[in-house]
């Protein structure tokens, strides 16, 4: 008899989440149909080869490689950012004709551009993108600032979740700013005053923020659609979707969403033991952010983009008390349940490979972006697996014969025994398409493990 | 008594140099004397940044600190009390980029290192640069970008410079993608990796 979920080991639950990744189904719920037996045996190879990179157990047939770009796709299609954001077949189409033409070994989806009209409807403050601050023909850019004030750590320490709701929200979506009326949901108890707790949803513009919600969950729910289908579709011509979900370090969570990074700098020195409070408050859900996606998707790999912790950023010191204590128990939380966290470490991570290789072999999935990979195998590449290190300037300004040189280099040092996976180190706009090409066509070719 | 202060800020002692600068003016000190001391200290934060034992918080902190001194002094100075500076050095995230972390940080040291600084903010369309070269005259301009697309703009910037017969200023660019490589395809003089190399590139070809 199979055992219950509960019952796993977290090796058992990852291969049994593994094994739910390369078995994918349709949106009923039976086996996909691959439009070729040809197809199928390309999914199930290219799978089996990420797995295997990742696991550190096989030694895989090659070095998979990976692209993961930003708005790419969109100038190789000759569209822009603006085009793909508000016109979701358009962006499906230009992700499918990257894919199609490249021939990668995963794809990343085609979520990255998202809802233009999504954003409009609510008003969103974090990012500006095409036609509201940004060009058509440049992607969305972050407006970083203080969405939560110096002195607001108790309130988010003591109910994460209503800070959220009831601050964070109406900070960040104009459309929402009603929502700072709305009562704590912990009130409603027993009959006597359940009443008092729902005259917010009664004023008008409660109502009106609540409207302008449901139509922000149409449009998600449309674009979704387009998103979801994408993926199917990659998948029934044999390209697996890498990533299963996301979810982030609390340390960037804080620095990134909430505080800005000279906030949460600042407050390292004003208020470090609220800072290290509020860290831990919201470990436990960005844990649960994490696996809940990979259960719904029935894919591992959860990516964690990485900022505030990159060399340069904080001292060895800050790193050790602030950065990874939170982040660590994030990715052990995901291991425990099956997952395999992915952060992405962009800028340079070197000073940092000695902390971060503390953490169970086999599990991870590191991008790398300008850091010594010689170094980053030897020490990280014990326990991790890694990932990337093709640098954008090269992938920019280079020719295809420096990147087959470079990629050389790669496969020769960190694809030495496995545990590699080719890919560029950050995500990538204006690169030169021969560069990509040069990337992959060689990694295929020279990647081989004999 | 004029050590105090500068280690107080080196060390980064918020309350206590806010402190000793109150009382301080209330014995009547010369707040210029006391000015200037700060900024040996914030020179001091600096040299802990480039030799690594200071990093992002402290220049937020030294930074907030300062501004904290400054609004105790402001009172007391003179106009003409405004230092000498080195020269004048232009910053601007370049066009199409809206990034300004790393700017601010450049601008902050530079600043607080004798520089006057001409700020052009983000997303800096060519012909600003263009136009702040020739109205201020200055010799020394910084291109900052975070994203790939700034690689284009920043050489497009260049060659505007060039075009505007502007091509003896000093040209150093920066940001998270940017390495030698997009310095030769930029047409840059240099490219600095951090704020303090910034400094120091300005201070070559300014003097200082």
């Amino acid at each position: 008899m199979e055992k219950k979920w509960e019952e796993m080991s977290p090796d058992e639950k990852q291969e049994a989440m593994f094994q739910s990744w390369l078995s994918p189904k349709d949106p009923e719920g039976n086996d996909l149909k691959f439009k070729s037996p040809e197809a199928e045996k390309l999914f199930k190879e290219r799978a089996t080869r990420i797995k295997d990179a990742i696991q550190m157990k096989k030694l895989p047939d090659r070095v998979p490689v990976c692209m993961f770009p930003n708005m790419f796709p969109v100038y190789y299609s000759g569209m822009t950012p603006q085009e793909v954001m508000y016109d979701y077949d358009k962006c499906s189409m230009a992700w499918k004709k990257f894919v199609l033409d490249f021939e990668p070994d995963t794809h990343m989806g085609c979520a990255a551009p998202g809802p233009g009209r999504f954003f409009e409807i609510l008003d969103y403050k974090l990012y500006a993108w095409p036609g509201h601050g940004i060009l058509p023909e440049h992607g969305y850019q972050c407006n970083e600032g203080e969405y939560m004030m110096a002195d607001e750590y108790d309130a988010l320490i003591q109910d994460p979740s209503n800070f959220f709701s009831n601050v964070y929200l109406p900070r960040v979506f104009g459309a929402l700013e009603p929502f700072k009326m709305l009562p704590s949901l912990t009130g409603i108890l027993e009959m006597y005053g359940v009443a008092f707790n729902f005259i917010p949803y009664g004023l008008p513009p409660v109502q009106a923020a609540y409207k302008a919600l449901m139509e922000a969950g149409g449009e998600a729910l449309k674009w979704a659609g387009v998103v979801g289908g994408f993926d199917g579709e990659m998948a029934t011509l044999g390209f697996p979707q890498l990533l299963g979900g996301f979810t982030k370090a609390p340390f960037d969570t804080i620095g990134d969403t909430l505080r800005g990074t000279k906030g949460i700098m600042l407050d390292i020195y004003r208020q470090p033991d609220k800072l290290l409070q509020a860290l831990d408050a919201i470990t436990p859900l960005m844990i649960k952010m994490g696996v809940g996606a990979a259960q719904m998707t029935g894919n591992p790999i959860i990516f964690m983009p990485l900022h505030k912790g990159a060399d340069g950023f904080l001292s060895d010191e800050q790193f050790k008390t602030f950065y990874w204590p939170t982040f660590r128990k994030v990715i052990v939380g995901l291991i425990d349940e099956g997952c395999v966290p992915f952060p992405a470490a962009e800028g340079g991570y070197n000073s940092r490979l000695k902390v971060i290789r503390d953490i169970p072999k086999g599990k991870t999935l590191w991008m790398l972006d300008q850091i010594d990979m010689a170094k980053a195998k030897e020490i990280l590449g014990e326990t991790a697996c890694i990932f990337g290190n093709m640098t954008l300037s090269l992938l920019s300004l280079g020719t295809p014969q420096d990147v087959r040189d470079y990629a050389k280099k790669l496969i020769d040092t960190a694809g030495k025994g496995g545990g590699y996976i080719m890919a560029n180190g950050a995500f990538f706009d204006n690169v030169k398409p021969e560069n990509l090409k040069a990337m992959v066509d060689f990694t295929k070719e020279y990647g081989v493990y004999k | 008594m004029g050590g105090k202060l500068v280690k107080l800020l080196a060390d980064l002692k918020e309350q206590e140099a806010l402190e000793f600068v109150e009382k301080a003016l209330g014995k009547g000190v010369d707040p210029m004397n006391l000015l200037w001391d700060a900024k040996e200290g914030m020179k001091i934060v600096g040299h802990k940044f480039a030799s690594e034992e200071y990093f992002i918080p402290e220049l937020f902190f030294s930074g907030e600190i300062l501004k904290g001194i400054v609004k105790l002094l402001e009172p007391h100075l003179k106009k003409e009390d405004e230092t000498e500076r080195l020269g004048k050095v232009i910053i601007g995230t370049v066009a199409g980029d809206i990034h300004d972390i790393g700017k601010n940080l450049v601008v902050f040291m530079l600043d607080v290192n004798g520089f006057e600084v001409v700020d052009l903010g983000i997303d800096v369309p060519v012909q600003k640069f263009v136009d702040a070269i020739k109205e201020t005259g200055s010799t020394v301009v910084g291109l900052s970008g975070f994203l790939t697309l700034a690689f284009q703009s920043m050489k497009e910037t260049v060659d505007a410079i060039k075009e505007a017969g502007l091509r003896d200023v000093k040209i150093m660019i920066g940001g998270g993608q940017i390495n030698n490589q997009v310095r030769d395809f930029t047409g840059a003089d240099a490219y600095g990796k951090d704020a303090m190399e910034a400094v120091k590139l300005a201070k070559g070809w300014i003097g200082g």
